[in-house]
């Protein structure tokens, strides 16, 4: 029995590994426990249960996908931590090899796919059905299903590291280095499970919001009346659909050759390794656009009001946007310029992935009128908004430096890259998204986020942020390749590397203060009781903060794109905040389901069995998966109505009757 | 702001001092594109500083406050048009550059075929013309374009030599051709600069160039004290580890091109091309790049 017990350990637990596994278990369990504690000790469970995990309102899903997106943002952060400790010094000991390849594959698969995807469906949901008048988004019960989606598929790929090992071959995972015959162990399969099980959820969220907004806008809000964070959805949605499904086959033909023996990727039986690297990057280079957009479109609310001004060029920067999802098609093949591609091909992508400067260029200009003659006040959003302008002409700038395709033989899989593209990923969505978050917390919770130590957290990240990347570009010049988990003394890489990793831990500083200011605000933050805190111009800040379960009791009529500044102007405001009892009807809304979350469950078990070819549970899982859905098919009654009473009774108690 | 780019950074800046023709050619594209996208992004940022202090909401800010003016033609048709013409500029010297980096720098000198072929984790250098061979580095004469043929018999992995020029991918079942020179002796830094696993980090190897004389010498010693390249001695560098340098008097005829074939080049003629460049000392091949 020990035998038997100590091969366990070391297989799958890899005990023998090291105090990383063993620190990391202690985390897991210390965590497990505590939540398990708290809620048992408060009686949370069925609070738990009945007003979170079965919700299919898109404001909890919203505030779901938010905790998740912090948590893994806190992972991969940790990660990196680690890595840039390793390069701080060269022939550093402090990681082994397969530890530093593992933690870079993790890193950058957490930040790409379980970080920056769930931060923006946490904008989605938080923010474009009460942008639109809606009361919650087309297929409500398809949303909870696309949470729960994800929200395994990145347990799935958190666990790896503790139980069987974590995937080590890059986040792109490129063949014929990810099959078999160079890679056995189960690391691979779990990116390619979890991957395919979260990106199931993204498709069916693409598809949710394009619906929700072409269908269930308010009386009068024509396309062109649209605020501009709902039409970067519209542009990122219609990505994700056109994208994702280029993924889901890359994984899907991987995964059959891993499990079945196929060769749809291996040279020997004439398949061909050059066939996945285009399916994931044209993917791949969509997938920077579908996080960068909504960011864009956050931006351009955050500088209209804290500029107090109309944003300036609509017509513009909806047309940039539009455009920046139609040329994002055209430009997949500048990740492998030196893949031997000829002149000819090689020119066509260079010179179409150069014109996304031009969009792009005309958004900042844009952003830069809106505040040219207006007033603007400093408040948290703004800050990031500020901060992201120059950061993103510069990364935009060495973007179309790496554009330059025989220049690009020369920075390709170098530190260049690297500082390129967390410049752009960073000042863009993460920037983005953290205005976001600081614009809508109020809707959200009903109070604001403390503003001096949110202060502190965002000097300490800019600067931090520089610190850690310009050396990077310095260090690409000097020849220093990505993935290296150590480097000689000799190249004169040391102090760079050093500063750089100085400036990471900067960076995790400022981002435990925006921690800390959560936690602090709980308690001591601003509350909000007008639910219009920063003087909106849309229509989400017409409603209550928190918003109630039903968003509008009466649906509003649009006849401006800043319907509720305009209103504010004219006098009109009380037209959206008091009611007329005969005006409020009752309300038709989905019922809560717990199938969702259990669907999600049954795909973990799935994926799990595939991961390590256990088949039997693997099919246990896929039962569970058929079942949920045979459920849903004969699921008949999964509406209800609010009584109007009820509605008018709520209204009254928050003053709007 | 190039030229204090150049002259602020030391030897160390590999990409900056670049020692041939094609890696020159690099250079300048780079510094034509900094200064083209400078042209933009420097005025830029300034009136970004300038927009954010003069409209600051402060009680006596006396700046004008037009808040519903949010329209202008004129405005919108310049800043649609500047990044245009900065992009059709950048995109000529790209294309052209792109194009010329096909052709072998130097057109009146036989140039010399040098078969690369990526394993884990070492680089083997097969010299098809003077029938000697090397791992983890590699000997050429100055002044002669080498055409490098490269492949993998292990993962994907890329031929970088930062001070010679750009990179190259190694496909396992291809062969493809990148053209560089060194118009220097010296000793330069080479490396694998795709992730092939956990031997990665020590991915690397040495181009040394020197005289013609002196490349000659050293073909002759090798042939002469080396030992030979067996296909057993092949199999045995094919397994992952890694380890220093070597030389061979001698290797198996057509290794390169049996190993391309069994990795898959069988299935693309098309690419076996390259394996076949300089087997009978001939410039018949055409590159990629």
């Amino acid at each position: 029995m020990p035998e038997a017990l100590k091969h366990f350990t070391d297989t799958y637990l890899m005990w023998n590994e090291g105090y990383l596994i063993w620190i990391s278990d202690i985390l897991i369990a210390l965590t497990s426990i505590g939540i398990v504690a708290t809620l048992t000790y408060f009686k949370k469970w069925k609070w738990l249960w009945k007003e979170w995990l079965t919700t299919v309102d898109h404001k909890k899903i919203g505030i779901m996908y938010m905790i998740a997106a912090l948590l893994m943002m806190f992972r991969g952060g940790a990660d990196a931590m680690l890595l840039r400790t390793q390069l701080a010094s060269p022939n550093s000991k402090f990681l082994t090899p397969d530890h530093y390849d593992q933690i870079f594959t993790t890193h950058g698969t957490i930040m790409i796919l379980f970080m920056a995807m769930p931060l923006i469906f946490a904008m989605f949901n938080i923010a474009v059905p009460l942008q639109i008048g809606a009361r919650d988004v087309a297929f409500p019960y398809l949303n909870a299903v696309s949470f729960w989606l994800f929200f395994f598929g990145a347990m799935l790929f958190n666990i790896s590291f503790v139980f069987g090992g974590s995937p080590d071959a890059g986040w792109v995972s490129y063949p014929p280095l990810t099959e078999l015959g160079f890679d056995k162990g189960p690391g691979e399969n779990f990116y390619l499970l979890s991957l395919q099980i979260s990106g199931i959820g993204s498709i069916a969220t693409g598809i949710n919001f394009l619906a929700t907004i072409l269908k269930m806008r308010a009386p009068g809000m024509k396309l062109m009346k649209m605020p501009l964070f709902t039409w970067s959805v519209v542009a990122a949605s219609i990505v994700i659909i056109f994208a994702f499904p280029a993924l889901t086959i890359a994984l899907a033909l991987l995964m059959l050759d891993r499990i079945v023996g196929t060769h749809f990727f291996t040279m020997l039986h004439g398949g061909d390794p050059m066939m996945y690297v285009n399916l994931f990057w044209i993917w791949g280079h969509p997938e920077v656009y579908i996080v960068v957009l909504p960011a864009f479109g956050i931006f351009s609310e955050v500088v209209a009001t804290f500029a107090r001004k109309r944003i300036f060029g609509y017509n513009s920067m909806v047309a940039s946007l539009l455009l920046i999802s139609v040329i994002s098609y055209f430009v997949w093949a500048h990740h492998f310029f030196t893949m031997g591609a000829g002149a000819d091909v090689n020119t066509f992508f260079a010179v179409a992935s150069m014109m996304v400067a031009i969009p792009t260029g005309v958004k900042v200009f844009n952003w830069l009128f809106t505040m040219y003659r207006g007033r603007i006040s400093f408040e948290l959003p703004m800050l990031w908004t500020l901060a992201f302008v120059p950061n993103f002409i510069i990364g935009g700038a060495t973007g179309v430096m790496l554009a330059v395709a025989p220049a690009d033989y020369q920075y390709h899989n170098s530190y260049f890259l690297i500082a390129h593209f967390h410049q752009v990923l960073i000042a863009g969505p993460v920037f983005g998204l953290l205005a976001g978050m600081y614009y809508w917390w109020p809707k959200m919770f009903g109070f604001k986020l403390d503003e001096r130590i949110g202060r502190i957290a965002f000097w300490l990240f800019n600067i931090g942020f520089y610190v850690c990347f310009m050396p990077q570009y310095a260090l690409g010049f000097k020849g220093m390749q990505r993935r290296m988990y150590t480097y000689p003394a000799g190249m004169g890489w040391h102090t760079l590397n050093l500063i750089s990793t100085i400036g990471a831990y900067v960076m995790g500083l400022g981002f435990l203060f925006i921690v800390v200011q959560i936690v602090y605000s709980m308690k001591h933050g601003e509350r909000d009781v007008t639910g219009d805190p920063w003087n909106g111009r849309t229509l989400e800040w017409s409603l209550p903060s928190p918003v109630p379960h039903y968003n509008f009791a009466v649906i509003p009529q649009v006849t401006d794109r800043d319907m509720w500044w305009l209103m504010k102007q004219e006098g009109r405001a009380d037209e959206l905040r008091k009611f007329d009892a005969a005006a409020i009807h009752d309300i038709h809304m989905p019922k809560n389901s717990g199938r969702p979350f259990l669907m999600g469950l049954a795909f973990f078990v799935a994926g799990f069995g595939f991961v390590f070819n256990w088949y039997v549970l693997a099919v246990i899982g896929l039962v569970g998966v058929a079942l949920t859905m045979i459920l849903r098919a004969f699921e008949w009654d999964d509406e209800y109505h609010i009584p109007a009473e009820e509605v008018l009774e709520a209204e009254a108690a928050l003053g709007r009757v | 702001m190039a030229a204090a780019l150049l002259s602020g950074c030391g030897p160390q800046y590999l990409v900056l001092h670049p020692v041939g023709p094609a890696g020159r050619q690099e250079l300048n594209l780079i510094i034509i594109s900094v200064i083209l996208i400078a042209i933009v992004i420097v005025p830029t940022i300034a009136i970004f500083f300038f927009v954010i202090f003069r409209y600051r909401n402060t009680p006596g800010n006396k700046a004008k406050y037009t808040p519903e003016w949010s329209e202008s033609k004129t405005l919108e048709i310049v800043w649609w048009s500047i990044p245009i013409i900065i992009v059709g500029f950048l995109s000529a010297f790209t294309a052209k550059t792109t194009f010329a980096l096909t052709r072998p720098p130097e057109q009146n000198v036989t140039p010399i075929t040098i078969h690369v072929t990526s394993l884990d984790w070492k680089w083997l250098f097969q010299y098809p013309g003077q029938g000697v061979a090397t791992v983890n580095y590699c000997e050429i004469p100055t002044g002669v374009p080498i055409q490098f043929v490269l492949t993998s018999d292990a993962p994907m992995n890329s031929f970088w030599v930062p001070q010679l020029g750009g990179q190259e991918y190694t496909m396992p079942g291809m062969a493809m051709g990148l053209w560089l020179q060194a118009d220097k002796s010296g000793t330069y830094y080479g490396h694998g600069a795709n992730f092939t696993g956990s031997g990665f980090a020590h991915d690397n190897f040495n181009v040394i160039a020197t005289s013609d004389a002196q490349f000659n010498q050293w073909v002759k010693d090798t042939k002469s004290t080396a030992p030979a390249l067996t296909l057993t001695g092949y199999n045995h560098l094919k397994q992952p580890s890694t380890m220093g340098t070597a030389s061979y008097s001698s290797f198996p005829p057509g290794l390169f091109h049996n190993v391309v074939w069994a990795d898959g080049g069988q299935y693309m003629p098309k690419t076996m091309q390259g394996a076949n460049a300089g087997m009978n000392d001939t410039n018949s091949t055409s590159s990629n790049h």
